[in-house]
């Protein structure tokens, strides 16, 4: 979905967003009052100023308006696979957005992401992700890796791969597959600014993503294991 | 000397802890393996690749978590995901010293990916969780497999880094890049460069790192003892303190081509040598050079 | 993957007390061996789960030698191997039972 179009769905009543290059962010009005929006175009690949860029705006929503939600609308392909990136220490600008997200949630701001487009590999671990909740759009592409460049670099045969995607979600493309894992709480469709005023009122309950994968019997193990080792005897 | 470098997961959690004070949760005997891996004909480790367990370090409570990087890259599957944030739970409820996370891993086990994906996600939100309630979380990276990928992230979410010269962090792999990219961009074989780009040395002087060891336990396990009272500071003081850090980062070294470029910058009058000094006198020539 | 199963008669009870132990790394040419005690009526029961098919002979025999050199009753030794040699997984097999009754953990 387009973004402007997508934007007048979940703001009908209307929003401030400015494009600048593949970053854009402003505020939207709701019933629920004023929402916070961050997010990218174009399948932004997410480098250390993209990733600096959304730490700025989160501080400033945190020291300006305190108790806004944040919506992330971020539409990317991944990390930027760069020299440079690696150099200047891109998994730490990641971090420091991840720790400025914390400081907002921390500080009473809901965080709510929105896969309205693609999320892939290490561009979604520092957005959506990060989020409260996590929606998608049916439309969404989410995933970590191609299954054809999963196959060269684990040397399992394409089609062994392609067969098994077909039974088990958990490592083929598909925000269907996350969905069923617990990563995306539920898809939106319908009246988008509903499904928004929902999630701005579900309650804020720490990660339970493990439970909704449990029950969801896309991720058998993860909750038990985790709780196992919560409480084995010391 | 013993090298951390060489040794394997088990090898480093009993020659850095305290001797005979650790007790393993979810022991290999549980067999508590990777339920994905046999359908990819794949081999599992009864451990799936992670070691998790409660010890002392210098007497204190610590809990304490290491990746087997022989065992897949130690990369994180389900299980392995779900062994770490048991962990970084069960500190909220015991409040240990610290929390140590001796890391070796190349990010998302992509025979699991989505589990992977997931699994380092809520690793993430459950060390944020955990340093908000006041408990640090130490990283001690030194390791062949280096710490990539979503690790590389997470690794940075923690309070301290120990690094040896021999570790790496970073996000993606020069392999990576250079295939994606190509050799011009990242010449993944030329082991200078690579170690100039993500290894110890550079990650201290930039900043990312917080102290630089030689490649020896006992010297990793001297810098833990050290961060042992490290406070986590989430506050939005601290947050805007690291933000103009990473601002004047990019605005000094962002048009930089090279680390040795950077480590000019800094102020360091032979870059050039720095790669060929032992930790100590690494340490010595960088003094009050640190970005 | 191929699964052996092999047991060995005639071994001498271990002390019940010693601990498991885990020696080796599942890893290209490597393999791990998992030893714990297990009532077994006196067997020494070895399972192998291997990524190297048809090399059954081969395990046999090195795990013949091996029972030779330690005549156990009552252990279960568990093993995930990916392609060791025969003398790697000699290696691995003996220093596991010297952890095994040395009683390091």
């Amino acid at each position: 979905m387009d973004v402007k179009i997508l934007l007048k769905q979940l703001f009908p009543a209307g929003h401030d967003v400015a494009f600048d290059g593949q970053f854009f962010h402003g505020t939207g009005e709701t019933p629920r009052g004023k929402v916070a929006i961050i997010g990218s175009i174009d399948a932004a690949p997410i480098g250390v100023e993209l990733a600096f860029r959304m730490a700025d705006d989160v501080l400033k929503i945190v020291r300006d308006h305190p108790g806004r939600p944040i919506l992330l609308l971020v539409d990317t392909q991944g990390q930027r696979l760069s020299r440079r990136d690696e150099l200047l220490g891109i998994n730490g600008y990641m971090a420091h957005l991840a720790k400025c997200l914390q400081l907002a949630r921390n500080s009473g701001h809901r965080i709510i992401g929105l896969v309205y487009s693609e999320a892939v590999s290490g561009g979604f671990l520092a957005s959506s992700l990060l989020a409260d909740r996590c929606y998608a759009l049916p439309e969404a592409q989410v995933k970590v890796m191609n299954l054809p460049a999963m196959s060269r670099i684990t040397k399992i045969p394409l089609e062994r791969l392609q067969e098994l995607s077909m039974t088990s979600p958990v490592f083929a493309p598909g925000v269907l597959n996350y969905l069923k894992m617990g990563a995306v709480h539920s898809l939106w469709d319908g009246d988008l600014s509903e499904r928004l005023a929902e999630a701005l009122d579900a309650p804020a309950e720490g990660d339970r993503r493990r439970q909704w994968g449990e029950e969801r019997e896309g991720r058998k193990l993860a909750r038990s294991v985790s709780e196992r080792v919560r409480h084995a005897a010391s | 000397m013993t090298s951390y470098y060489e040794a394997s997961a088990r090898e480093r959690l009993h020659a850095l802890l305290d001797k005979d004070s650790f007790r393993e949760f979810l022991p290999p005997t549980e067999r508590v393996v990777s339920p994905h891996l046999v359908q990819l004909d794949t081999p599992a480790a009864f451990d799936d690749g992670v070691i998790v367990g409660r010890a002392t370090l210098d007497g204190r409570p610590v809990l304490v978590a290491a990746q087997e990087g022989g065992f897949m890259g130690g990369a994180v599957g389900e299980v392995h995901g779900a062994k770490l944030v048991g962990l970084l739970e069960r500190a909220r409820d015991e409040k240990p010293a610290a929390v140590l996370l001796l890391v070796e891993s190349g990010g998302v086990r992509l025979h699991e990916a989505n589990a992977g994906l997931i699994g380092v996600s809520e690793i993430m939100r459950a060390v944020l969780a955990l340093r908000s309630e006041g408990v640090p979380v130490l990283v001690l990276d030194g390791g062949q497999f280096g710490c990539f990928g979503g690790m590389g992230i997470v690794a940075r979410l923690c309070d301290a880094i120990v690094m040896s010269e021999e570790g790496r962090l970073g996000l993606s792999g020069p392999e990576v890049i250079e295939t994606t990219c190509g050799v011009e961009e990242f010449d993944s074989r030329d082991r200078a460069l690579v170690w100039r780009t993500v290894g110890g040395k550079h990650r201290y002087l930039l900043g990312e790192a917080d102290a630089l060891v030689a490649d020896d336990i006992a010297a990793f396990r001297e810098a833990a003892i050290g961060l042992l009272d490290t406070t986590p500071d989430l506050s939005l003081a601290a947050l805007a303190a690291e933000h103009e850090r990473l601002g004047a980062r990019l605005q000094k070294f962002g048009a930089l081509r090279d680390a040795l470029d950077i480590w000019s910058a800094l102020g360091v009058a032979k870059p050039e040598k720095l790669p060929l000094l032992e930790a100590d006198a690494f340490n010595a020539v960088v003094a009050g050079k640190r970005a | 993957m191929e699964k052996l199963t092999f047991e060995f008669f005639g071994g001498a009870p271990v002390n019940a007390t010693c601990a498991p132990a885990l020696v080796g790394v599942v890893g290209s040419g490597n393999l791990e061996v998992l030893i714990e005690p297990a009532a077994l009526d006196g067997a020494c029961a070895i399972e192998i789960l291997t990524a190297a098919r048809g090399f059954g002979e081969t395990w046999r025999a090195v795990l013949d030698d091996f029972f030779a050199r330690h005549k156990l009753a009552d252990v279960r030794i568990s093993i995930n191997d990916v392609g060791a040699t025969p003398a790697v997984v000699a290696l691995r097999l003996d220093q596991a039972v010297e952890d095994f009754l040395g009683g390091e953990k």
